[in-house]
């Protein structure tokens, strides 16, 4: 396969990765694009011997991120202090599919990506760790917090949340 | 004995990335332990769930703005145009080693035509089943001299055993203006490499490596020296490139 080839044939993952992401598909073209854009720019300091796939993966991965921090969305939060918000479990598989975006869009960013590596791109716990820049034992705290936050937020149930409260 | 199962071995059973000795181990553990194992389920569930919401943009029509256009350049609104052609997208697969010379418009049409020799050259005798080599590597001392000789620069075939292939020997081809060298590879798959030596480089044009995919061949090539040189093959890019930057260690010794 040629190298146009090979870089053409990672466009579909690009865009499903960047569509779980973003929650929307016109911004995860926009990502897509500039992570294709910077691919050309950087391909230099690409190294010998590394898989294609995880390398795209960090360029989308930094540049959302940015793109985050100067809109000023990037959440810093402690995770124990996100809303759990309550929603109904669906009936209809249309109606699932959108609990399921929004459940997904209501992860915090750090848990929602890991999440999304692992489960839908199925990189390995390592290339994860290299994407994110991160020690692998906290990708697999994150991941571990991430899908008991997933899984009550689909069920709509609340987190029980302790607090010290003042007399 | 075994290490004792923790919350990672879980994850990592759900997400089949436990290897097979551990992977036994925590399935009988979650045997015993059934709402640990309704846990996973659910883990596994959402993986699903998340395949089946997001595995249809898979199949959705790539937006043409995010395709290279027939025009190469032109790829992202050309907004890198200038900068960037294909070929230096092939750079994101075989990258440069040194400096580009794309500014030497004499030393890339001189290159430019090296690959499609070499891959013609390699589509003609890979084939060859009797006669793949005119001087076998069982010669090698005569194979280097001749060929030296011949090329008028003294000329070696680089080792690639370490990387699985053995060298089978080499031939002498005409060329544009004089000859050339090919030398010829063999893994225990009988895979075939050619190695295309062209010793009319013009001079002081040193490139780092360049890629390109001649009818189905995958060539690496690059000028160093008073040569080009072309690697040809069918194994896969990344093994190419691996094998290409043996050949260019070689060659600087």
């Amino acid at each position: 396969m040629s190298s146009q080839a090979a870089i053409v044939a990672e466009i579909p993952r690009l865009r499903r990765y960047a569509r779980a992401l973003t929650g929307r598909s016109d911004t995860a073209d926009d990502l897509v694009q500039d992570t294709l854009e910077r691919a050309l720019v950087k391909w230099r300091l690409w190294q010998q011997g590394r898989a294609l796939r995880p390398w795209l993966f960090s360029i989308m991965h930094n540049l959302h991120v940015d793109g985050q921090r100067r809109e000023g969305r990037l959440d810093f939060r402690d995770d124990d202090d996100l809303p759990v918000q309550v929603q109904r479990a669906a009936q209809d598989d249309a109606r699932e599919l959108r609990d399921i975006e929004r459940a997904l869009g209501l992860l915090p960013l750090e848990q929602r990506e890991i999440l999304l590596l692992v489960g839908l791109e199925e990189l390995s716990y390592a290339d994860v760790a290299r994407v994110l820049k991160l020690p692998q034992g906290t990708v697999m705290s994150r991941l571990s917090r991430g899908r008991k936050r997933f899984r009550a937020l689909l069920l709509g149930a609340t987190i029980p949340q302790l607090r010290v409260v003042k007399k | 004995m075994n290490a004792p199962i923790s919350e990672d071995d879980l994850h990592a059973f759900a997400d089949g990335q436990l290897d097979s000795a551990r992977l036994v181990q925590v399935e009988a553990w979650l045997a015993s332990h059934p709402e640990r194992r309704a846990e996973v389920d659910q883990w596994r569930a959402q993986t699903a769930s998340l395949h089946q919401t997001f595995d249809r943009v898979l199949d959705e029509p790539i937006p043409t703005r995010l395709l290279p256009p027939a025009r190469p350049a032109r790829w992202l609104d050309g907004r890198k145009a200038a900068a960037v052609a294909w070929l230096v997208v092939g750079g994101v697969a075989g990258f440069f080693l040194r400096g580009q010379s794309a500014g030497d418009p004499a030393a890339l049409t001189a290159s430019n035509s090296l690959p499609r020799q070499a891959a013609v050259a390699h589509a003609v005798f890979v084939p060859e089943v009797r006669h793949p080599v005119e001087v076998g590597a069982d010669q090698e001392a005569h194979l280097v001299a001749w060929l030296s000789k011949r090329l008028g620069a003294e000329l070696k075939p680089p080792k690639l055993d370490d990387a699985g292939y053995r060298l089978i020997g080499g031939r002498l081809l005409p060329g544009d203006k004089r000859a050339v060298a090919q030398f010829m590879y063999e893994d225990a798959a009988r895979k075939r490499l050619t190695l295309y030596v062209r010793p009319d480089a013009p001079k002081a044009t040193e490139t780092g490596f360049r890629y390109t995919s001649e009818d189905g061949i995958d060539v690496f090539y690059w000028i160093d020296g008073a040569f080009g040189y072309a690697l040809s093959g069918n194994t896969g890019r990344e093994d190419m490139l691996r094998l290409a930057t043996l050949v260019h260690r070689q060659n600087e010794k």
